[in-house]
Order: C-alpha cells, then structure tokens, then sequence
C-alpha cells in the first residue's frame, strides 16, 4: 500500500540518561492537515520536534517523509526535503536586517546553496521577501536590524523565515509562548491564515489549551514521551485522562 | 543594514590620493604604501573570518604559502613574472586552503584559532629546518620581477611594483566587496549570529567556511607574492604566529567591518610600524598593544568607525547652524 | 635502550616545564572561558624577576640556598600584582564580548608585556645559575643530568597535585566549578563570580610566573623567550583539553616525550612533531583529549 502520508513515525524513541523523552511514538500525518500538540512541559513535544528535523538521533524508530524512510538525516538535509520548523526560542540572525534574514531563506532554495557573485539583494527575491513579511505583518520592519523587533515580531519573523522556504511540512514550537495574552490569538489567526491560505501541513506544539482547541482540526496529546491521545479536539481535549496529564487537574 | 554601498566621495578621493602617491611622496614613502597595500590584502582574508566571528592567528600560512612560491619559482624555474605568479599564488594558496579548510570547517572558536596557528606554526617549522631547501633563516632572495615579459628598468620599478600592488588591490576590493554582498557573504555574518538557524534553512555552515576559507586563503598568498617582490627577501618569519597576529590587528585597527577600513589600517600600521620600530624599538610593540587596547575599549569599530562617525557629524552641522 | 632512557628522562623533564608553563593558561580558559595570549608574557615577568631578585641577593653576599626562596618569592609578586590588575581593568571590560575581541585584547596586553620586559632588563640576557649549581649532577646511562631537573619533575607533580586536590577537595574549588558550569545560576545562589574569576586569573598569573621563575636558573631569559612558550602552552592545552587540569599534564607529557624523540632521533623536526601532534588530536577529537563537548539547546 502506498504511503501518502507527509509525516510517518514508527515507535520513535529517545532517552536522555534516565528520562525517556521519547517512548515509541507512533504517528501519521496525512497532507493538508493542521495538527495541534499539546502536553505539559517536559512531555517530550519539543524532542518530537528535534527527532523528526533530525536535530536529535532517535535510540529506536523508524521517521519517514513523504513515504521515504528518513531517519537519521541532519537538519539541513531534512529541511531540503521540504520540511521546515520555528522554534521556542526564535533562531534569529541579530545583526542582519529583517528583510535580510528572509533574503537569506529564499536564497538557500536554490539547488547549488549560496551563490558566492550575484548579490542576496535582487528584484524577484526582494518582491518574494517584502510580500512574504506583509502576510506575517512585518513589512514595517523590512529594512530594521533583528534585534528591534518587539517579541511578538520576534516570533512571526521566526515562523515567517521557515515559511519563506515553501516547505511541504511546518512545525511550529510553541507559536505563541512569550507572547501577551491578549496578543496570542492574534498572533494565530494571522499564522493560521497564512498556513491554511497556502494549504500547507502544519503541526503546531502548544501547551496553551484554549489555542489548541480553537485552532487545531487534530491533536496529539504527549505525556512523559508517549502519544496518550489522538483525534479532534473536542474528544481529546475533555478526555479527563489527557487534562490530568496537561493540566494537572481533571 | 542595508548592503553597504561604499561612500563615494572618500572612496573617489582616497583611490586618487592613492593613484598620485608615487608623483609625490619619496621612495621610501613609496615603499611603505605599497607594502600597506600588499599585506592588505592578506588583512582583509583576516577580516572576512572576523565578521562570521572567527579569529584566525595562522593565516600567516598563506602568505608564506605565496611568498615562497615567488621565492622557489625564481630560484628553480627562473619564472619572475608577477602577472604569472599572482596567479599561481592565488591557486597555492586556494589549494592549500581547499585541503586544509576540510579540516578547518568544523572548528569554532578557540578552536578554529589554534588549529589555524598549529598549521601556520608547522609550515614555520618545515621552512626553518629545511634550510637547503628554503635557505633556513637566511631565508631567499628575490630580484626584480619582469610585468607580462617586460622589465622595467630600473629607475622605474618602484612605481612598477606600487601601481601593481594598487590594481591588485583594487581588484581584491572589488572582488570582496561582491562576495560579501552575496548570499554567501551575509551567511557568513550570520554564521557568528546563528548557525542552527542556517542549518534549518537547508544551507550548510560548513560549506559557507569552506567557501569562505579558500577565498582567504587565495587572498593571503596573492599578498605574500606582492610582499616577496615588493621586499625582494624571504624568511620563515612570513609563516609566524606574530605575523598573522598583526595581520588580525591590523583589520582591528582598520575596522574589518567595511572592505577599505584594513586599508586605511594596513597603511597607518605600516607607517606608525616603520617610525616606531626605528625611533622607540623597545616601545613600539607596546604601543602597538596601547592602540589596540584604546580601540576595543573604545571604539571597536577601528579606523573606519572613527571616520564614520567624524562623517556623520559633519553631515549633521550644516542643518544645525541654520537657525533663523 | 640507553636512546630509551635518554628520551625517557629528556621527555619528563621538557614535560615538567611544559606543565608548569600551561597549566596556569588552562586554568584561566576553564573558569573564564578567554584564551589569555599575555600568559607568556606573564611568565617571562616571572622569569626576569626571580632571576633579577636571586642575583641581587647573591650580590648582597647571601647564603646561595635564598636564591631557592627568590624562585617561589617572585611569582607571588608578580601574581598578585599583575593579575588583579589585568583582570579588573581590562578583562573584566570584554566579559561577554565577542570572542575575537577577548583573544586581541589578551593579545595587546601580551605586546604591551613584552615591551615592559625590554624596558625594565633591557635587551641583554640575564643568568643566574646559583639554584641550578647548587643541587649538583648525577649520571644516568652515561648522560649527566642535574638535580635541579629532577626537582622540577617533582615540583610540577606536586603543584600539580595540589592544584587537583584545591579544585576538587576545597570549598574554594567547588565554588570555581559552580562558576565554570554555571555562572548565572551561581550569580543566583550568592557566589560572587567577579571575585571568583579575579581570583582564578591571579593563580593563572602566579602559575605562569611560577613557571617562569622556575625555568629560568636552567637557561639564560631574553626578550622573546615569552613567544615560543606561549605557543608551546597553547599546543599543550590543545591537546589535553582547554580548562582541563589533567589534560594540561598529559598534553605535557605527550608534547614532552614528542620533542624528547624529535631532539634524539630527528633533529629538524622538533618543531614540527609537536605542532603535526597537536592537528591530529584536535583532528581527532576537537575538544582535546579530556575536554567537553557542549551541545547547544534549541
């Protein structure tokens, strides 16, 4: 039977000395679907990540992409194959401009890498870049230096250069953490937006409930490395054992 | 943050400063400035680490690489052509950094100074034991270089020499000035900023220094080859670990930041260098260490900082004064 | 066989040397992360001065055994001055800074060292013999060695020692590897990491001028003998592993045993085996051989 799915994991594991971090995870992903993780910290969301990019080696497992068995693979590999990831921490070039960073994202699509003559500022790149920033909001910032953007711009440029890169899979790390409380849903409605406008496959790891019910269609609840629950998130998210787990309480 | 365009007016004027010097300054001025514009080269090789964050006290290695390659041409294969030997120069010193910059791409930090000053040291080595080979400390000599078969006589090689060592460097400026401007040029700034971001771009930081590493290394050796000719003798000192020391304080000094900064360092070191070193030989290496300390404390961005900032509050007086 | 003793002895006593000039560097990289380029340059303060005190104290007509005394004397006077001085004035201001930075500014301070020696001795070499004479030679396999070298051997083991035992068995020491592991952490829970990092850069300092002070009565000290141990110290910590006490001993004894081989067995590349040595462990193994690895948290 042919496998359609974008995301494939079979009993990935991973443990860091005593802690398992990751305990035979079995998921499938198909294509178009926005995928909510939730758990609470230390559930293993963010090593699921890491396992996946090929960030982390897994102990055990087996990750295929696009029906292609992957495992093992370093992140820049992985990231060519069409898989693209934001962080907890937003990973930003500080001393380069906005629009720069993004420059930098359209220009590693290309087959041969970074080309060493022709320069990263040119028209069609730059129309890409600008557009790309005004979808997320940040077009404002365009020619600003990284570090003045305020941390809710901190977070979209983040998500925003590994959207640039057109990937057939995203997954973002906690989109909305360090974010305000009145800000976060804003913060979603423009990123869910952008993802469901280009009908990309998203993952999303949040350990904000509320955000994962309103705007995932699926979600995976994590505990001490284990996938405890999968399906819509009405179901999920009322599953007393899922909010013991998540919450701490039922 | 824009992809900075070399100001104009300075450059236009500085470039014809530079292309009247032989009209007017004496020939030991001469030889200074075009000494300054030889190392310079290999200063800005230096400099192109200093901006992913990387300190390199080897890159000596090169320079030696290209020096003795005018050094043992002259000597076997009678071949004295500059034009020639800048560009076997620049293919040595490629080649030499293609081997070792796969080693050197995966290093960091402290790391990737050490094992740059290990390799530089051994090349300082090889070069002062094998002395039926390189003449030990006695070093080679080297005679007057012939410019694509023709020699100048003599009254005129000194300005032969300089304007060469000017094009060249007006060349390697261009030639820097596009690769920083470059995709892999602002990778390699990014690179002191943040490599995992360019790894989860698809791009690959080792690639970026291995790139970048050949580029110095053909730089460094295209300078040693203009120092071999402009000097006429070569030691094993060329490869010492104090040579490639002053090499990295030079773009300090110049602020490596800009493409001409080591430039205006390359000459004002060489200048303050020869007074020094002849009126206060036992200060000028302190001074030297004065002048750099000042500079990190102060004014990080060296020469060419200082200079942008004199500019920009001359651009701001003219609306100032007018009051009404 | 008498080859093999030869290089055996030769190899121990260039390892004692080695280590005591490195370890002083390997301590200041372990607790302040900054490869400090002037330690060569505070080593050779270390040198003149014990050299300079001992010879005065010979023409002052003293009983020669004081010169021993002048050896430990000067390091501390050396240390306590000078390594207050570079670290609250001009380290403390880089703290944080670009690593290049850090480097270039250790860099100056080692240009400006080296000058200071030139003027203070002025160019000529100095010699005092008295400590090194004094033990007498003895013979072994037909070589005559000197007593003094074997005290050097003991003296790096048992400064060695201590130090191990002053990191690992005080509180002093824990407080430092708090420091080294973590240093906002430590911020938290009260250490006063300032006081922390000046105190490990003067021992640095007093190690390396100990080091010098030591070496000097077995050569003539001049002007530019900081630069070869300077490199020679950082070939060693390379090897063993930057910050790492142990690993300054065996990058000792490694790079002592090499040149011991080279000197008896190929003259001409005594310089070259320890610098091929230290590229095939860092090629090896990048941090050195008992250094750490840190992988960095996304």
């Amino acid at each position: 039977m042919p496998d359609e799915s974008i995301l494939r994991t079979i009993n990935l594991t991973k443990s860091f000395g005593m802690v398992t971090a990751a305990d035979r995870i079995n998921v499938e992903i198909g294509a178009g679907e926005l995928v909510g993780i939730v758990g609470a910290n230390g559930s293993g969301k963010t090593t699921f990540l890491n396992l996946i990019t090929g960030y982390l080696t897994p102990e055990a497992g087996r990750i295929f992409l696009m029906g292609e068995d992957r495992t093992g693979l370093p992140p820049r590999v992985i990231t060519r194959l069409g898989v693209a990831r934001s962080f907890q921490i937003p990973q930003l070039y500080t001393n380069l401009s906005v629009l720069e960073s993004l420059l930098l994202s359209l220009a590693a699509k290309t087959d041969t890498g970074a080309g060493v003559w022709r320069p990263l500022y040119r028209q069609p790149w730059m129309d890409e870049g600008v557009e790309t920033l005004g979808r997320f909001g940040l077009e404002a910032y365009a020619h600003r230096p990284v570090s003045e953007l305020p941390e809710g711009g901190r977070k979209l440029l983040d998500i925003a250069l590994s959207f640039a890169l057109r990937p057939k899979l995203l997954l973002m790390d906690e989109p909305t953490s360090g974010v305000s409380i009145k800000d976060k849903f804003q913060v979603m409605d423009t990123l869910i937006k952008v993802v469901e406008e280009s009908r990309l496959t998203t993952i999303f790891v949040e350990h904000d409930m509320e955000v994962v019910q309103r705007y995932g269609r699926r979600v995976l609840a994590f505990n001490e490395g284990r996938v405890i629950a999968d399906g819509r998130p009405e179901a999920v998210l009322a599953d007393p054992d899922v909010r013991k787990a998540v919450l701490g309480r039922v | 943050m824009e992809a900075k365009r070399l100001p104009l007016a300075p450059a236009v004027g500085g470039a014809a400063l530079l292309l009247v010097v032989p009209f007017i300054l004496p020939d030991w001025m001469k030889f200074i400035v075009t000494l300054a514009m030889a190392k310079f080269v290999a200063v800005l090789a230096v400099a192109l680490f200093l901006r992913a964050n990387l300190v390199t006290f080897g890159h000596a290695m090169f320079y030696a690489v290209g020096a003795y390659a005018v050094g043992f041409s002259v000597k076997w294969f009678r071949i004295d052509d500059m034009v020639v030997l800048l560009l076997l120069g620049a293919l040595l010193g490629a080649g030499a950094a293609a081997l070792i910059g796969l080693v050197m791409a995966r290093y960091r930090e402290v790391f990737f100074a050490m094992l740059n000053l290990a390799f530089s040291m051994m090349l300082y080595g090889v070069l002062l034991k094998l002395y039926w080979l390189t003449g030990g400390t006695d070093g080679l000599g080297v005679g007057r270089p012939t410019f694509l078969g023709y020699a100048p006589p003599r009254e005129y090689l000194r300005d032969f020499l300089y304007y060469t060592t000017l094009g060249v460097a007006g060349i390697v400026i261009y030639v820097v000035h596009r690769f920083l401007a470059s995709p892999l040029g602002f990778y390699l700034r990014a690179l002191a900023d943040n490599e995992i971001r360019i790894e989860y771009s698809g791009e690959s930081v080792r690639r970026v220094l291995y790139v970048t590493y050949i580029v110095a290394g053909a730089l460094g050796a295209v300078a040693g080859v203009l120092t071999a000719f402009t000097v006429g003798h070569i030691v094993p000192e060329y490869s010492f670990w104090i040579q490639s020391g002053d090499f990295v304080f030079v773009a300090l000094l110049g602020g490596y930041g800009s493409v001409v900064g080591p430039l205006i360092g390359s000459i004002a070191f060489e200048f303050i260098r020869t007074y020094a070193s002849k009126y206060f030989p036992n200060e000028w290496q302190m001074t030297l260490g004065i002048i750099m300390l000042a500079i990190i404390l102060f004014r990080p961005g060296g020469l060419w900082a200082i200079y942008e900032a004199l500019a920009a509050r001359v651009g701001r007086r003219p609306s100032e004064g007018r009051r009404a | 066989m008498r080859q093999l003793t030869t290089i055996a002895m030769d190899g121990t006593v260039f390892a004692a040397i080695l280590f005591l000039i490195s370890v002083g560097l390997t301590l200041v990289f372990g607790v302040l992360r900054i490869l400090n380029v002037a330690h060569g340059g505070l080593y050779a303060f270390g040198a003149f001065t014990a050299t300079t005190l001992a010879m005065r104290l010979l023409d002052l007509g003293a009983n020669p055994y004081f010169t021993y005394l002048m050896l430990l004397v000067a390091p501390v006077i050396v240390g306590v001055i000078a390594g207050p001085l570079i670290e609250r004035v001009f380290l403390q201001r880089v703290y944080g800074r670009a690593e290049a930075i850090q480097l270039l500014l250790t860099f100056s301070i080692f240009l400006i060292l080296d000058d200071l020696i030139k003027l203070i001795w002025g160019t000529k070499p100095l010699f005092v013999s008295a400590p090194y004479t004094l033990l007498g030679e003895f013979s072994l396999s037909g070589i005559r060695y000197s007593w003094y070298q074997v005290v050097l051997i003991a003296v790096a083991i048992l400064f060695g020692g201590a130090l191990v035992w002053a990191v690992r068995g005080t509180r002093i020491g824990k407080i430092a590897v708090s420091v080294i592991n973590d240093r906002e952490i430590s911020q938290a829970i009260g250490i006063n990491v300032n006081r922390v990092y000046m105190g490990s850069f003067t021992l640095g300092a007093f190690c390396a001028a100990l080091g010098g002070a030591l070496i000097a009565p077995t050569i003539a000290v001049a002007p530019g003998f900081a630069v070869d141990a300077t490199v020679l110290a950082f070939a060693v910590i390379a090897i063993g592993g930057m910050g790492n006490l142990e690993g300054a001993a065996l990058g000792a004894l490694i790079v002592g045993l090499l040149r011991a081989m080279a000197v008896h067995l190929f003259p001409e590349a005594d310089l070259v085996v320890i610098y091929l040595a230290m590229i095939v462990v860092l090629v090896i193994r990048p941090q050195g051989l008992f250094g750490q690895v840190e992988l960095r948290r996304i």
